[in-house]
């Protein structure tokens, strides 16, 4: 290639606090080449957009535009230097008009100067008659589709005349008919001599549409290679790369009765659809697929947050109707959720109050709360669980990560629950409190409780799960044993077969 | 100790103007004038104690000011037909009730913002009695006023009764669940429902707590004279929400008790007196509140801020 390419990053390096996401990566992108991003959730891809599009600053490294070093990359430089993002999730004015974003996005006037409506109205027209979607430039925001919405991005990224757009998921949440206006789109850009960053899960997407394919691994770009030079084992073997090492406690006795039964359970709103499986007491049934795979709806299914419609539920024999979080909890489920910051722990509340949040009823059968009984329950669990705190009166805030989660957890283990479903236990929680966790979830399976372990940390659902349950597209895709190939997991997540 | 600086220094202010008055200006405490005092301030406390319970838990009610002399007028016009007080209260405290109901529907059922659905409430009501009663008075009859108990007494009875509700509601806050969780529901009403508990059921209950409690502040007003004036009420809910905030209760929910409230209320309330004993002029009233609200709302900001991170 004689010109210099459109970017290049160079061991580029990204830390937040102590969790080094980005640790040296290379990336090169090509005028009129569409360069396919790939790795597992977590390895990079998002924090590299972030850096690349000004949103985060690096740490170390290089970024080279055109053959020109750039620092002190801001959203407002990249946009100038030529850099367009579609993200996954339509970053659009719900209130405004069609155009009125398009003209927002695309051009940040002076505030004083006059809006040429007409101008606007006229170029959204032509942007969006150029992508072939069928969407008037005066409908609002709120009115459309996800679709639509994102179809809209696209034309901004589109009118923008960047140089560099980067898609994120972009067919996460397209139709096969908009799927194929994007594939459009994204071949009438790479003519057009602009180079396009395409993130995705579907293998086949990338196969059909990229030039090139670097994937990342852990935070490491492990290899760029031409599209017509690999095969899809041969992507999945750079994705998974590593072996699952055997520090995960193993389980010491066989599983017991069938807890839960889900017999072709769907829900329609939240897309998940004819999954059925069975949990048996002392088990713990993993949960693995990537992000969007339907894992979290299911548990908001399980947790009576977002109810079925369709397909049946059975715990310990009877079949259940769960419309109510209350319902759940009465049945003896336990649902332990993902965002431990924002759901699981109340951080302006002292841990006591945290903990007996869910037992009030049974805790305190008298009208009055028992101030003792509370603080000697509190203390069981925090010596049980090695909650490393000043008290019971600590508020959660105070907490680290892993013992926050760990306070998270407790709540429920207090209900006494039949069924634990955990959320990503272990996310954001430093190596020594991941481990601990681990320990913890193998006990108490050992002590008879049925746990359904939801997590995207692929040698953590292989090496903690008894069993594997692979979801993609709301559904569940495969059950492998615990302890399976990497290979095999991520090919059944990625559906297709390694 | 730590945990309760905000509600102790509020109480430390109070202090200090008690002190001063003890020492500049000791007719302050002559028993009548004090009790009188107290005896104005004993509805507005029953007030100030439901818009903590509703501010704690992340809302606000303004309208309370027009519910108040809606059940007021409607009492005093009940009494005026020959209702004995027996059944007068009750009325009085249920019709606070239906409308803290209709405010909790539109809030916790259809999740309207509280600011805006009280608002309407709160103009509705004044607007609707003003036109209805254009301006009356309703003249009460005999054995209402200090619930035919004789002035003294009847003022003892208020005073110490509306401290009973503030020691109720306070325990109950500190030692029920139901206290828990509006607590939970005002700190974070996702994490409240993913634990089990109903915040929008939580939220409906806290309405009509401050309704019920608003009618029963209209009766207690109500026995303190002769008649029902049109105007009664008017300003009410910032008299209430300013003591509240004063005495710590965060406006941003899940945060501060009702002893802080009480304190607020005391505190808000000895500064016309105090200026009265002092020989100050009676406009520095306004100004005065104004600063301590602007101090107690900056410093809980500050502190917000020291403590969110």
């Amino acid at each position: 290639m004689s010109p210099a390419p459109l970017l290049e990053l160079r061991q580029l390096v990204k830390n937040y606090g102590g969790v080094r996401a980005l640790r040296g990566v290379d990336f090169d992108l090509r005028a009129g080449e569409v360069h396919a991003l790939l790795g597992e959730n977590g390895a990079g891809k998002s924090t590299l957009i972030k850096v690349v599009t000004g949103a985060h600053a690096p740490n170390g490294g290089t970024i080279t535009l055109a053959g020109q070093t750039v620092s002190g990359l801001t959203p407002a430089t990249a946009r100038a230097l030529g850099i367009a993002c579609i993200y996954q999730q339509p970053a659009l004015f719900p209130d405004l008009t069609v155009a009125e974003n398009l003209a927002l996005r695309l051009n940040v006037p002076s505030p004083a100067a006059r809006m040429r409506w007409s101008d606007c109205r006229a170029r959204a027209t032509r942007l969006l008659a150029r992508i072939g979607a069928e969407i008037s430039p005066d409908a609002e925001v709120r009115s459309l589709s996800m679709p639509e919405q994102q179809l809209v991005e696209i034309a901004c990224a589109l009118g923008s005349g960047a140089r560099i757009v980067i898609m994120d998921e972009p067919t996460a949440s397209l139709t096969q008919k908009e799927q194929h206006l994007l594939f459009g789109v994204v071949r009438d850009l790479r003519k057009n001599g602009v180079g396009v960053i395409y993130i995705s899960h579907r293998l086949e997407e990338i196969f059909a549409l990229a030039d090139r394919v670097t994937v990342l691994r852990d935070g490491q770009s492990v290899g760029t290679h031409p599209v017509a030079g690999i095969d899809e084992a041969g992507l999945i073997r750079l994705m998974v790369g590593r072996e699952v090492a055997p520090i995960y406690p193993a389980a010491e006795s066989a599983p017991g009765a069938v807890v839960l039964s889900l017999n072709q359970l769907g829900c329609r709103s939240s897309g998940v659809s004819n999954v059925s499986f069975d949990v048996r007491a002392g088990e713990i049934f993993g949960l693995g697929g990537l992000v969007g795979a339907g894992r979290t709806e299911l548990a908001r299914i399980l947790f009576g947050l977002t109810p079925a419609d369709s397909g049946t539920i059975t715990l310990g024999g009877q079949p259940l109707t769960l419309r109510t979080p209350q319902a759940a909890v009465a049945h003896g489920i336990a649902y332990v959720p993902e965002d431990r910051r924002r759901h699981g722990v109340v951080l302006d509340l002292p841990i006591a109050h945290n903990l007996t949040m869910a037992i009030h009823r049974r805790l305190f059968p008298t009208t009055w709360l028992r101030f003792g009984a509370e603080r000697a329950l509190t203390l069981d669990y925090i010596r049980d669980l090695a909650v490393k705190c000043s008290g019971p009166e600590a508020r959660g805030g105070s907490l680290s990560g892993g013992n926050q989660q760990k306070v998270s957890l407790a709540r429920w283990l207090a209900t006494k629950p039949k069924l634990l479903i955990l959320d990503e236990p272990t996310q954001g929680v430093d190596v020594g409190a991941k481990s601990e966790i681990h320990k913890i979830v193998r006990r108490l399976a050992k002590e008879g409780l049925a746990v359904i372990l939801i997590s995207s940390d692929l040698p953590e659902v292989i090496g903690l799960s008894d069993r594997i349950g692979v979801m993609g597209g709301g559904t569940l895709r495969a059950i492998l044993p615990g302890g399976s190939d990497p290979h095999v997991v991520m090919a059944a997540a990625l559906g297709t077969t390694a | 100790m730590k945990r309760y600086f905000r509600e102790l220094s509020v109480l430390g202010a109070l202090g200090a103007i008690l002190l001063g008055l003890a020492i500049f200006a000791p007719a302050f405490y002559q028993p009548q004038p004090l009790l009188s005092l107290l005896t104005r301030e004993a509805p507005t406390l029953v007030v100030a104690c439901g818009v903590a319970l509703v501010i704690v838990c992340r809302q606000i009610d303004i309208s309370v000011g027009s519910i108040f002399s809606v059940c007021s007028v409607c009492a005093g016009l009940l009494a005026a037909r020959g209702w004995p007080l027996l059944l007068v209260l009750p009325a009085s405290v249920a019709l606070g009730a239906v409308f803290g109901a209709f405010n909790g529907v539109l809030v916790a059922g259809l999740r309207l913002p509280s600011i805006v659905v009280t608002l309407a409430t709160m103009v509705t009501l004044r607007q609707g009695l003003n036109l209805v009663r254009q301006g009356e008075f309703v003249n009460l009859p005999e054995g209402i006023q200090w619930f035919g108990l004789g002035q003294t007494t009847g003022q003892l009875v208020l005073v110490i009764s509306s401290v009973v509700i503030l020691i109720l509601l306070a325990l109950a806050m500190r030692h029920l669940a139901a206290g828990r969780f509006i607590y939970a529901v005002g700190t974070d009403a996702e994490a409240a429902r993913l634990a089990g508990i109903r915040p929008q059921l939580v939220t409906f209950l806290v309405f009509v707590s401050i309704g019920a409690l608003t009618g029963l502040a209209a009766m207690m007003n109500l026995a303190q004279s002769p008649q029902v004036q049109p105007l009664t009420g008017h300003g009410l809910e910032l008299k209430v929400i300013a003591a509240v905030v004063v005495g710590g209760v965060a406006i941003s929910g899940g945060r501060g008790n009702l002893w802080g409230a009480f304190a607020g209320l005391l505190l808000l309330a000895c500064i016309s007196p105090a200026l009265t004993h002092l020989r100050i002029e009676a406009y520095w009233e306004k100004a005065i509140q104004g600063t301590i609200i602007l101090l107690a709302v900056v410093a809980d900001g500050l502190r917000s801020r020291k403590g969110g991170n």
